[in-house]
């Protein structure tokens, strides 16, 4: 178990938290951050409004589904690679690899939130006066949210994580740590580094089911529902089976 | 480009290779290793919040990370390629437990109450009718695992095992676009290839879907 007791010695060690240390961990906290949050509000700033175009009018849904599927097969490594050679090293290959990793779990979960809101509810909503983008912003974003809202969750998740590889092409955040430990053979600030980056993962994760919990409308979540008996008349619907 | 292909064509060949197997490797294991957890999931509720915690840690783990840390645990060699079959396959199985879940969930109760009215034992139902119709969930959550998987495989590359991921390294050191290109094409068009195989499969797996729509 002496890498376990390494492991919390590279954690614990105070030179690893001093803020003036370029190499601290703070410091690196701070720059894979940078990376992180740039990425994903670029990859948002694109891949949601797009998502709410084809997913409110339904048409392009073949080209949202299938720049998804593409979007996921670019290998991360191959395309980080591709953009350093075209551009040189610096910030633009790292978030353009990470932006194109984040707007797939983000354009399929728009399209999907707006398409599984019940047609008679948007219906409902149009038979009330409502404009198109009234019905969009104020029926569907709103009962969307909860699968809108995994989507950036999950995208999160695998931005954070892949953002390690910054490091392979001589930018900073935590990918450092496991890119220094590795080409020295220090495993122990690998496996550190490797638990900061999935510590810092969930509490992310921890974060947005806040930011979840805070915007979602009660009315949609089942919340307002508490203090009831589930509904269980699914069980007991006796319509035919569509499938 | 083609100057590179006809120098170095047979190694470009044998990195496609090397990927393949090390990309469809997990797959498989990681199915069945998901199919028994996700049913224990499903049939147990208690089981579903830890488990589905697990894995989102799991999933949390940078596949560099993991590359790197495994063989210190199971005590294998560092350049040994087991190591990516078997991160990618806790991958796998991070990311398929949480679908076999949603499948066997989406089974509408009114069919397994009338499965079991007329006599199904529970592995029969398990077998005949809940698994065949979350066939569709399922295979969703198999091609996005297929499709990254693919993918990751190339990170690998950064420890010397890596498929056509040593093409990026390469490229890289060498400031030489060819066999990026080349190793992004085939990773991408292999990905593409086995998306469409399990499209496939689910096609002929569901032969109702398909007379539905007729």
């Amino acid at each position: 178990m002496s890498l376990a007791s390494d492991v919390a010695a590279f954690l614990g060690a105070g030179a690893n938290w001093q803020l003036g240390n370029p190499d601290s961990i703070p410091v690196r906290l701070l720059e894979h951050l940078e990376y992180t949050s740039i990425a994903l509000a670029i990859a948002a700033l694109i891949a949601i409004p797009v998502g709410l175009l084809i997913g409110h009018t339904n048409r392009g849904a073949f080209i949202a589904i299938n720049a998804g599927n593409a979007g996921r097969a670019l290998p991360t490594l191959g395309l980080l690679s591709l953009v350093v050679i075209v551009v040189g090293i610096g910030l633009v290959p790292v978030v353009v690899a990470l932006v194109v990793l984040a707007i797939p779990p983000l354009l399929t979960s728009t399209y999907a939130g707006l398409r599984a809101v019940d047609r008679a509810t948007i219906d409902a909503a149009r038979g009330q006066g409502m404009r198109e983008l009234q019905v969009l912003l104020r029926t569907e974003v709103p009962m969307a949210l909860p699968i809108i809202m995994s989507g950036v969750r999950n995208a999160t998740l695998q931005v954070v994580a892949t953002a390690t590889v910054a490091a392979y092409v001589a930018l900073g955040g935590f990918g450092r740590f496991l890119i220094d430990g590795l080409a020295v053979r220090e495993y122990p600030q690998v496996v550190g580094g490797a638990i900061l980056v999935a510590a810092l993962a969930i509490v992310l994760d921890l974060i947005l089911a806040g930011v979840q919990r805070a915007v979602v409308s009660p009315g949609v979540s089942g919340r307002a529902a508490t203090g009831r008996a589930p509904h269980r008349l699914d069980v007991l619907d006796p319509s035919p089976i569509e499938r | 480009m083609l100057q590179y292909l006809r120098t170095s064509g047979a190694a470009v060949v044998e990195a496609l290779q090397q990927h393949v197997i090390l990309a469809l490797l997990p797959v498989l294991i990681g199915l069945v290793v998901a199919l028994p957890l996700g049913y224990l999931a499903h049939r147990y509720r208690w089981l579903y919040p830890p488990l589905l915690g697990l894995s989102s840690i799991l999933y949390a783990v940078p596949s560099l990370a993991l590359f790197v840390v495994l063989p210190s645990i199971i005590g294998t060699n560092i350049l040994d390629p087991i190591n990516i079959v078997i991160a990618l396959s806790i991958y796998t199985v991070a990311l398929l437990v949480r679908t076999v879940v949603d499948g066997l969930g989406s089974v509408p109760p009114t069919v397994t109450a009338a499965a079991t009215a007329i006599g199904f034992r529970p592995l029969g139902l398990l077998l005949k009718v809940e698994l065949p119709i979350a066939v569709p969930v399922i295979l969703a959550g198999l091609r996005v695992a297929t499709v990254s998987n693919v993918s990751l495989v190339s990170v690998g590359a950064l420890l010397g095992i890596g498929g056509l991921g040593a093409l990026f390294t390469d490229g890289l050191q060498r400031d030489y676009l060819a066999p990026i290109f080349v190793g992004i094409t085939l990773s991408v068009l292999l990905a593409l290839a086995l998306d469409s195989l399990i499209v496939g499969v689910q096609r002929v797996l569901t032969p109702w879907v398909r007379a539905g729509e007729r």
